[in-house]
């Protein structure tokens, strides 16, 4: 492998970044706002559903698109930075 | 044309597409058997992966499910759909790195260790077995309501189609014909998804048509709402599971689909790590698009059938002007009616029509025309104030497939349903078939017990094992054992405890070791599984459940136990050898993935 030892770790911290922040995200949306504190959004009317069951049956959804895309776009520039792309 | 002919010409036709398609793509190596070449687009393999994964349960029963239950059927959807983020983010390009063709081959080579692949396998053909028993029967069902056989023939005809393009085309076959069955499924499920929408809230799309305000200047949740509660039923946006159940039976789900042998071998097909992510996204649009249309079907077929049968002015419809559907149903015993009150009115509300639930049909018909039953509820009383006892009994799993004849779509539109529902079953089925027939064949024919047979010979087993997994199955489809909704918490318990925490270890920790890894395993295995069988067989009651989590949850409790006992076995015993420490740096890296190779 033509990669340094400490190019490699950058990298992989770096790795581990993106996905922690996005698996954040991907827990507030759907177990935050789906089940944790899904009565108290439920107060909130939101383009005629209670929010709360919007996020559990819907929101949440998009909201895993949206976040698998963003890490594909997020790792494609990692990749390209670290000069490990295909 | 009349509605049979339609039916058969739809499903006719696409059986036809598929055979065409696996003679196109026969598979002549075992490379092409098992990965498909290891050439496919990631667009084409996200809706492969789709296919694969949404299956008659996602397709007939799970709007069913969340009519019935309201929000508590959340936990599917997020469940279902959650796990792609798990798998791409966590599984999928490293796996693809690492460049092998099984689940248990990752398993074996990264623990070094006969062993631990042994036990893989096994959970690889336990989970997929299961899951795969289901889907026969789904098609047994579609057949037998709209072609008219028994259902033994419409598994039998299954079996024939399935062995087909499995045995012949393996992956590369599989993967083809599921893109075709992709957009035979998505078609038959969202036509009549807009057909109703627009049908009910004059909205195109369910997603919007969920939140619209109907005529009685209510929006359709809060309609939803308002029937139930009338009826005795809980409100439609209320949950009745505990927060603490919700949570652990989501994680339970999500890690269980990140953790499916099935889906995980689709990420192996692509060309790139690059690639693995990509067809990852590209899956879950697909799923997606499905999936959100669902809380609308289920919430507009919810008033359709409340309003149909109980008519507008809520006392009920005699059974003689029950529309053709209600009969239909009937007829294929899952839906049944007893008249309490001797009004001959269908009258739907909650409780138990029929003692234990289900409707137990005997020879002979009622003073109406309707099916005896030897169970009919003998102290029926109306519950939660509603302003009857309830006398139906509707199966949830016709919702998807009745929801057009309820709210009476053309014909072609049903015979749509019926091609889709079957295109959904039978996809899943294959890629479960190759999965187990992968795994004897490689995992443990060329792997552990005989490493010295030729490609050829390989191939060769991996074909008989499809021949007798598919005979399997289909065993199963025509004598279903009872316990099939059952079993399918234990193949997301099991994928849950143990396949997801092991590769997910696999990859994040270097230090892991095989020690850790096999006990860690093995812990998660025991504790689901004892728990499962323990509620689920043994009649163990619900006020026993530890922490209030429900049997179907509890997979969560032993992927957390595999965690904590891996971690602290592999720290009490040596690091893996250097070569394993080099392989789980490598795969973190993209680069240089190449074709999926044996050895």
């Amino acid at each position: 492998m033509s990669m340094s030892v400490e190019k490699a770790k950058a990298y992989w911290s770096e790795n581990l970044r993106i996905i922690s922040t996005y698996l954040v995200i991907w827990f507030i949306v759907s177990y935050g706002f789906g089940i944790l504190f899904v009565e108290q959004l439920n107060a909130i009317q939101f383009f005629g559903f209670p929010l709360g069951f919007w996020f559990a049956q819907q929101g949440s959804i998009f909201v895993f698109v949206v976040l698998i895309w963003a890490y594909v776009f997020s790792m494609n520039k990692l990749d390209e930075k670290y000069d490990v792309h295909e | 044309m009349s509605l049979d002919l339609l039916t058969y010409l739809f499903i006719g036709g696409s059986f036809a597409l598929y055979i065409g398609i696996a003679i196109w793509a026969r598979a002549g190596s075992t490379k092409e058997f098992y990965v498909a070449g290891g050439g496919v687009h990631p667009v084409a393999n996200g809706m492969a992966t789709a296919a694969d994964w949404m299956s008659a349960a996602s397709f007939i029963s799970l709007a069913g499910i969340v009519s019935f239950v309201g929000r508590d059927g959340s936990a599917y959807l997020m469940g279902w759909t959650g796990g792609y983020v798990l798998l791409a983010m966590l599984l999928a390009p490293y796996l693809r790195k690492f460049g092998k063709f099984t689940v248990p081959d990752f398993v074996g080579d990264r623990y070094y260790s006969n062993t631990a692949r042994t036990i893989a396998v096994v959970c690889t053909i336990v989970i997929s077995f299961t899951y795969v028993a289901g889907q026969m029967r789904g098609v047994g069902i579609v057949f037998s309501r709209y072609l008219h056989v028994d259902i033994n023939t419409g598994v039998v005809i299954g079996m024939a189609i399935v062995f087909f393009y499995a045995v012949l085309g393996g992956m590369k076959g599989i993967t083809y014909t599921q893109v075709a069955q992709y957009c035979v499924l998505i078609l038959a499920f969202t036509v009549p998804a807009f057909f109703l929408s627009a049908q009910v809230t004059g909205h195109f799309l369910p997603q919007t048509g969920l939140g619209a305000t109907l005529g009685n200047g209510q929006s359709v949740l809060a309609t939803l709402d308002q029937l139930s509660t009338d009826l005795g039923f809980k409100a439609y946006t209320e949950g009745s599971k505990s927060t603490v159940d919700m949570f652990f039976f989501t994680i339970a789900l999500m890690a269980g689909t990140a953790g499916l042998p099935h889906v995980i071998v689709r990420f192996f097909t692509v060309p790139r790590v690059k690639d693995a992510r990509t067809s990852a996204g590209w899956a879950l649009i697909f799923i997606a698009i499905l999936y959100t249309s669902i809380p609308g079907v289920a919430g507009f077929g919810r008033v359709n059938l409340i309003q149909t049968v109980n008519g507008a002015d809520n006392t009920g419809t005699a059974y003689e002007s029950m529309p053709s559907w209600f009969k239909n149903w009937e007829n294929s015993g899952l839906i049944g009616w007893v008249d309490h009150n001797g009004d001959g009115k269908v009258q739907y509300a909650a409780g138990n029509a029929f003692e234990g639930g289900k409707p137990n049909f005997i020879e002979g018909t009622g003073e109406h025309g309707e099916r005896m039953v030897s169970n009919p509820n003998t102290a029926p009383v109306a519950v939660n104030g509603a302003p009857f006892a309830n006398e139906v009994y509707v199966d949830r799993d016709i919702m998807v497939l009745a929801n057009p004849e309820i709210a009476n779509l053309p014909n072609w539109v049903i015979a749509l349903v019926a091609a889709g529902a079957v295109a959904a079953a039978l996809s899943t089925a294959a890629g479960l078939l190759l999965v187990i027939s992968t795994s004897i064949s490689h995992d443990l024919m060329k792997k552990t017990i005989n490493p010295n047979i030729t490609d050829k010979q390989e191939l060769m087993y991996a074909r008989l094992a499809a021949v007798v997994a598919i005979c399997v199955a289909g065993y199963f489809g025509i004598n279903p054992p009872g316990f099939v909704a059952q079993v399918v918490a234990l193949a997301f318990g099991l994928a849950c405890a143990s396949v997801f925490p092991v590769i997910v270890m696999g990859i994040f920790s270097k230090r892991m070791n095989t020690q850790g890894a096999i006990t860690g395993m093995v812990v998660g295995l025991v504790v689901t599984m004892a728990y499962i069988i323990y509620f689920k067989f043994m009649g163990g009651s619900a006020d026993q459940w530890i922490f209030g989590i429900s049997p179907e949850g509890f997979g969560t409790v032993g992927m957390l136990l595999n965690f904590a006992t891996a971690y602290t076995v592999a720290a009490m015993t040596p690091e893996p050898p250097e070569d394993i420490q080099h392989i789980v740096e490598d795969i973190r890296i993209p680069r240089g993935a190449g074709t999926a190779h044996a050895h």
